[in-house]
C-alpha cells in the first residue's frame, strides 16, 4: 500500500521541475466531478429560473431576493448556477464518448491486430477514411444529418473518435501478440475473447489510458464547440459552451457571461491534459 | 523510388474514394436524404418532385454510382437554398480562410519555434518551467474563449484593434493569434523534444569538445538536423487549422469556409455542408501525402522500405 502511494506521490507531487504540482489539478478536476455530480444541492438557484427584471446584472448584484455571484445572463438567469449545471453536461458527454469510442475503438484494434488478415485490411482502412476528415467537420456533418441534442451528441462523437484508440490498441496487440504468455495461452485452447480481454487487454491498458484522458480533454472542447455553434445539447438546458456563444454577443456590455463558463471550461481541459502528460511521461520513462 | 510512390499515392486515393462512399452513407442515416436538401417550407409534392429530380427514388446502388460521377467531375452540386453552386460559393469564401490560416501558422512559427529552442537549450533553467506552463496552457484555450477574451480586452476596452469582421489587415490579426496558439504549442512541443534528442547525439558532444559555442551549435548543427519532425508535423498542422477555422470563423465573423460550414448547417443548406467536409478531407489526404512524399526525398531510409 505503502508503494502505491508512494508511486501517486511521484506521479503528482514530483520533487524537482514539474512546475505547478499536478496534485492541484487532480484536487481542480475532482471538485468538478463532485459539482457536476451534486449540482442541484450546491446550485443556489435553480439554473433555469428567468428573472426578466434582473437581467445582464454585473457579479455581487442583488435584485428581486436574488443575489448574484457571478451576475445573471441575459434572461436574469444566475450565472453561477448555470455554471455549475454546465459542468454536469460537459463532464457526462466527455465521459460517455470516451467509454463509448475506447470500447469500440479498443476491441476493433485490438481484434485488427490479433487477427490480422481482411479483418486487418477492412478495420484499418475505416480508421484511415475516418482520420481523413477534419474531426470537428466529420462531427458538424454528422450533427447536421442526426439533429443536435445530448444522446446524438455523444453518438456522433464516439463516432468519430473511436480510430483513435483502434490505432493505438492495434499497434500494440501487434507488439505483444507474438509474446510466449500471449501464444502459451492460445496453445491452452483460450478462444480469441479470453486472450484478448484476459491476456492482451491488461499488458496494452497503459497507453489506452493516457489517449483516453488526452481525448477526454479533446472532448470537453467539443462538445462546448459544437454547443458553442448551436448544435450541441439544446437549450435551455446550460452548457459551457452554448453560454459563451451567448456572451460573445454580449461582450461589450456583460463580459462576465463569456469570461467564466470560458474560465471553468479552460481549467477543466487544462487539469485533464496535465494529468495525461504526466501520466504519459510516468509511463514512458524516457521521454522525461 | 517509384514503387514507394505508387503505393502511397493508391493509398491517397483509396482514401478519398473511402471517404466520399462514408459522407454518402452519413447522409443517408436517417433513412431519406431529401429531407436534408430541401428547404424548410417545402411542401410533400416538392419533397416528391425534388426526390424524383434527384433520383433519389432510384435503386440505392444507383444512387451511389451516380453520386460518384458526380464527384468525379467535381460536381458537388447546387445550393437549393442560394441556388448557385457550392464550387462557387466554396470558391467565394476559400481565400479568406487561407489567409487566417496563413496568419495562424506565421503566428505558430514565430512563437512556437524559439519557445520550444529555449525549452532545450535551458532544461533546467526556471524560465522553462515558465514557458512549460504557457504552452500547456495555450494547448487547453478553448479558441472561443480565448477569441472572446482578446475581443474583449483589445476590441472593446482598449479599442485597439475591429472586433470582428473583415476587410483590412487589423482584423486579420486577432483570428490569427485566436487559431494560431493551439499550433503554436504543439510545435513548440515538437521543436523541443526533438532538439533535445539531436542534443544527446555524438555529433553534438564531439562539437562541444572542439569547443564550439552555444550559438554556433544552435544556429550551424541543431536547427537544420530538429527541423524534419517539426515540417511533418506542418501537415498535421494545416488540417487541424481547417478544422479550428470553424469556430475562430464565427467567433470572429471572419467570412471563410468556417463561417459557412456554420450558416449553412444553421440554413439546413446541407450540400454545402457536404462540399466543405469533403474538401476538408481532400486537403488533408494530399497534404499527408506530400509530407510523405517529401519526408522520403529528405531521408532515403523511408523509400527504401524500412521504418524509420
Amino acid at each position: 500500500m505503502t508503494a502505491v502511494a508512494a508511486t501517486w506521490r511521484r506521479m503528482f507531487w514530483p520533487q524537482a521541475g514539474g512546475g505547478v504540482p499536478a496534485g492541484v489539478f487532480v484536487t481542480i478536476l475532482a471538485t468538478m466531478v463532485v459539482v457536476a455530480i451534486f449540482a442541484p444541492l450546491i446550485a443556489p438557484y435553480d439554473p433555469n429560473t428567468q428573472n426578466l427584471l434582473g437581467r445582464l446584472k454585473p457579479p455581487g448584484t442583488l435584485a428581486r431576493d436574488v443575489y448574484y455571484v457571478l451576475g445573471s445572463d441575459e434572461l436574469g438567469r444566475d450565472l453561477l448556477s448555470r455554471v455549475i449545471y454546465g459542468a454536469r453536461v460537459s463532464l457526462s458527454v466527455a465521459f460517455l464518448s470516451v467509454i463509448l469510442s475506447g470500447c469500440v475503438g479498443i476491441t476493433l484494434g485490438m481484434l485488427a491486430g490479433y487477427r490480422g488478415g481482411w479483418v486487418e485490411v477492412v478495420v484499418m482502412r475505416f480508421v484511415d477514411i475516418f482520420l481523413s476528415i477534419p474531426a470537428i467537420l466529420l462531427a458538424i456533418i454528422m450533427v447536421a444529418v442526426l439533429g443536435p441534442g445530448f444522446v446524438n451528441v455523444v453518438l456522433v462523437l464516439a463516432l468519430t473518435r473511436w480510430p483513435r484508440y483502434a490505432r493505438v490498441a492495434y499497434g500494440q496487440t501487434l507488439a505483444i501478440s507474438n509474446q510466449p504468455y500471449v501464444r502459451l495461452a492460445k496453445a491452452m485452447g483460450a478462444g480469441p475473447v479470453r486472450v484478448l480481454f484476459l491476456h492482451i487487454l491488461p499488458n496494452i491498458i497503459a497507453p489506452l489510458a493516457v489517449v483516453a484522458t488526452l481525448e477526454f480533454g479533446l472532448m470537453v472542447l467539443f462538445e462546448a464547440g459544437l454547443s458553442f455553434l448551436g448544435l450541441g445539447v439544446q437549450p435551455p438546458t446550460a452548457s459551457w459552451g452554448a453560454m459563451l456563444s451567448v456572451g460573445r454577443n454580449y461582450v461589450s456590455s456583460a463580459w462576465w457571461i463569456a469570461t467564466f463558463p470560458g474560465l471553468c471550461l479552460f481549467l477543466l481541459v487544462l487539469s485533464v491534459n496535465l494529468i495525461g502528460d504526466r501520466l504519459s511521461a510516468y509511463l514512458n520513462p524516457k521521454s522525461r | 523510388m517509384s514503387v514507394f510512390l505508387l503505393q502511397r499515392l493508391g493509398q491517397a486515393f483509396v482514401a478519398i474514394f473511402g471517404v466520399m462512399t462514408l459522407v454518402f452513407f452519413i447522409q443517408r442515416l436517417t433513412g431519406d436524404p431529401t429531407y436534408l436538401l430541401v428547404p424548410e417550407t417545402a411542401t410533400q409534392a416538392d419533397i416528391e418532385a425534388m426526390r424524383r429530380s434527384l433520383g433519389l427514388d432510384q435503386p440505392l446502388v444507383l444512387q451511389y454510382v451516380s453520386y460518384l460521377w458526380d464527384m468525379l467531375r467535381f460536381d458537388f452540386g447546387t445550393s437549393y437554398v442560394q441556388n448557385i453552386p457550392v464550387t462557387e460559393i466554396i470558391a467565394s469564401r476559400l481565400p479568406y480562410t487561407l489567409q487566417l490560416a496563413a496568419g495562424a501558422l506565421f503566428v505558430a512559427f514565430v512563437v512556437g519555434l524559439p519557445v520550444g529552442l529555449a525549452m532545450a537549450i535551458w532544461r533546467k533553467h526556471p524560465v522553462t518551467n515558465v514557458l512549460m506552463g504557457m504552452v500547456l496552457g495555450a494547448q487547453s484555450l478553448p479558441t472561443f474563449w480565448s477569441g472572446i477574451l482578446m475581443i474583449m480586452i483589445f476590441g472593446v476596452w482598449l479599442g485597439w484593434l475591429p472586433p470582428s469582421g473583415s476587410g483590412s489587415f487589423a482584423h486579420l490579426i486577432m483570428p490569427s493569434i485566436a487559431l494560431g496558439l493551439l499550433s503554436m504549442a504543439t510545435y513548440a512541443r515538437i521543436a523541443r523534444s526533438s532538439i533535445l534528442d539531436e542534443m544527446s547525439k555524438d555529433y553534438v558532444r564531439s562539437a562541444r569538445a572542439r569547443g564550439v559555442g552555444t550559438g554556433r551549435l544552435v544556429g550551424k548543427h541543431l536547427i537544420r538536423n530538429s527541423l524534419i519532425p517539426v515540417i511533418s508535423i506542418s501537415a498535421l498542422e494545416i488540417s487541424q487549422l481547417l478544422a479550428g477555422a470553424v469556430i475562430v470563423e464565427t467567433v470572429f465573423a471572419w467570412p471563410g469556409l468556417g463561417q459557412l460550414t456554420v450558416q449553412s448547417v444553421q440554413s439546413r443548406d446541407f450540400v454545402v455542408v457536404q462540399g466543405i467536409v469533403l474538401l476538408g478531407a481532400f486537403v488533408t489526404i494530399s497534404v499527408n501525402l506530400l509530407a510523405d512524399i517529401l519526408y522520403s526525398v529528405v531521408d532515403p531510409r523511408i523509400r527504401k522500405g524500412g521504418r524509420a
